[in-house]
């Protein structure tokens, strides 16, 4: 009885995990290409903290009207999002946007987008 | 001008002329010094030691609407197709006298209260005064409830009722938020003036100014000390930052 009651949370175990490996499958995205060779903070600080960044540079900027350049949304897009080789902007929904390849892929949704524009300052 | 101000006035213009000679700047007259005198670093935060404002002669304006053309070219507010629901950051009134049947038109915008009633209003503190006198949205936090488009005495501010897209870059502007003049807040930090006035004064009648309140030597404070200037419904109280003359 046992023996049994074992092999049942075992395989009951198994089938929890199984979903979790195909989801280990989901190949990393491919990270468009940004300007320049150096972020304004290295990778693995932007990586785990842009967001805190950002919403207190936001705040900075929104309140007290100070329009530094480092950690402003605009001059991460300004960097970060390339033109495509027919002259376009890569659209915020698809995976060649750079926040939306990283962001689809940890399903995590942002809604900096539905305010701000998700091109770089100059259009062409 | 009293002998007191006198004194400040002959201390400000001998600070700005040092400034004016150390940056190695000839300033022909009436060159504005708007620019040179009162940008402010990027890194630095606004200050109550300044406060914008603007001064309307509607004897000038006269039946063109280039400040809203400009206003809404700036910062990418576009015709919604539906009247009711195209949002307005400033538009055209025109107001007649019926005995003399004297007509005034004047550009109506949000008024930059001292007292704003929008932001006394607003449950979530997204509708501020910046402490240089200019009354924002912070969109980040505005839930839409449009209470502040209640309390507004000048019928200022418009709620977006649509998806927006193709944004001016520094002029977020989205679905489900309240929004106004924000006296082109991202050019008077860069020390430029809002497009509106800009218009007016290049292609327009002339008839804007803008500048510091608190400065005795700015423009707008000269032009306001000789002429005067009237607040709308000054009986509220709110001491407006936007000031008319002529009506």
């Amino acid at each position: 009885m046992r023996s049994l009651t074992r092999t049942l949370v075992f395989a009951m175990a198994a089938a929890m995990l199984l979903p979790l490996a195909s989801l280990a499958e989901v190949p990393f995205p491919d990270i468009p290409k940004g300007k320049g060779d150096q972020c304004v903070a290295p990778t693995d600080v932007i990586r785990q903290t842009h967001m805190d960044l950002l919403v207190h540079k936001r705040d900075q900027t929104m309140h007290l009207g100070i329009r530094t350049k480092q950690y402003s949304l605009r001059e991460c897009l300004n960097c970060h999002v390339q033109a495509k080789p027919d002259g376009t902007y890569p659209d915020i929904d698809s995976k060649e946007h750079f926040c939306n390849a990283c962001h689809s892929y940890a399903a995590v949704k942002i809604d900096c987008f539905q305010c701000h524009v998700a091109r770089p300052d100059d259009p062409k | 001008m009293s002998s007191n101000n006198d004194s400040k006035r002959s201390r400000r213009t001998f600070l700005k002329g040092t400034a004016a000679v150390a940056t190695g700047l000839a300033l022909a007259p009436g060159v504005r010094l708007l620019g040179v005198a009162q940008a402010k670093a990027d890194d630095e935060a606004v200050t109550g030691a300044v406060r914008w404002g603007l001064l309307i002669d509607t004897a000038k304006c006269s039946d063109c609407d280039v400040c809203v053309e400009a206003c809404h070219a700036e910062n990418g507010v576009k015709d919604q197709g539906d009247p009711e629901t195209t949002p307005q950051w400033i538009r055209k009134l025109m107001a007649k006298d019926k005995m003399t049947g004297h007509v005034v038109t004047l550009p109506m915008m949000c008024q930059h209260c001292e007292h704003p009633p929008c932001v006394d209003v607003c449950p979530t503190g997204a509708s501020f005064r910046r402490a240089d006198g200019i009354v924002l949205v912070d969109r980040h936090i505005c839930i839409g409830c449009r209470y502040c488009m209640m309390a507004c005495p000048y019928k200022a501010r418009s709620f977006e009722h649509v998806d927006v897209t193709d944004q001016a870059p520094h002029a977020p502007r989205g679905k489900g938020t309240v929004e106004s003049c924000t006296m082109c807040v991202h050019r008077v930090d860069k020390g430029r003036e809002p497009a509106c006035v800009e218009a007016c004064n290049s292609t327009g009648q002339g008839a804007m100014v803008f500048g510091d309140l608190k400065d005795s030597t700015s423009s707008i404070s000269m032009a306001l000390a000789e002429h005067g200037g009237k607040q709308i419904r000054a009986d509220l109280g709110l001491n407006t930052g936007v000031r008319y003359r002529g009506i």
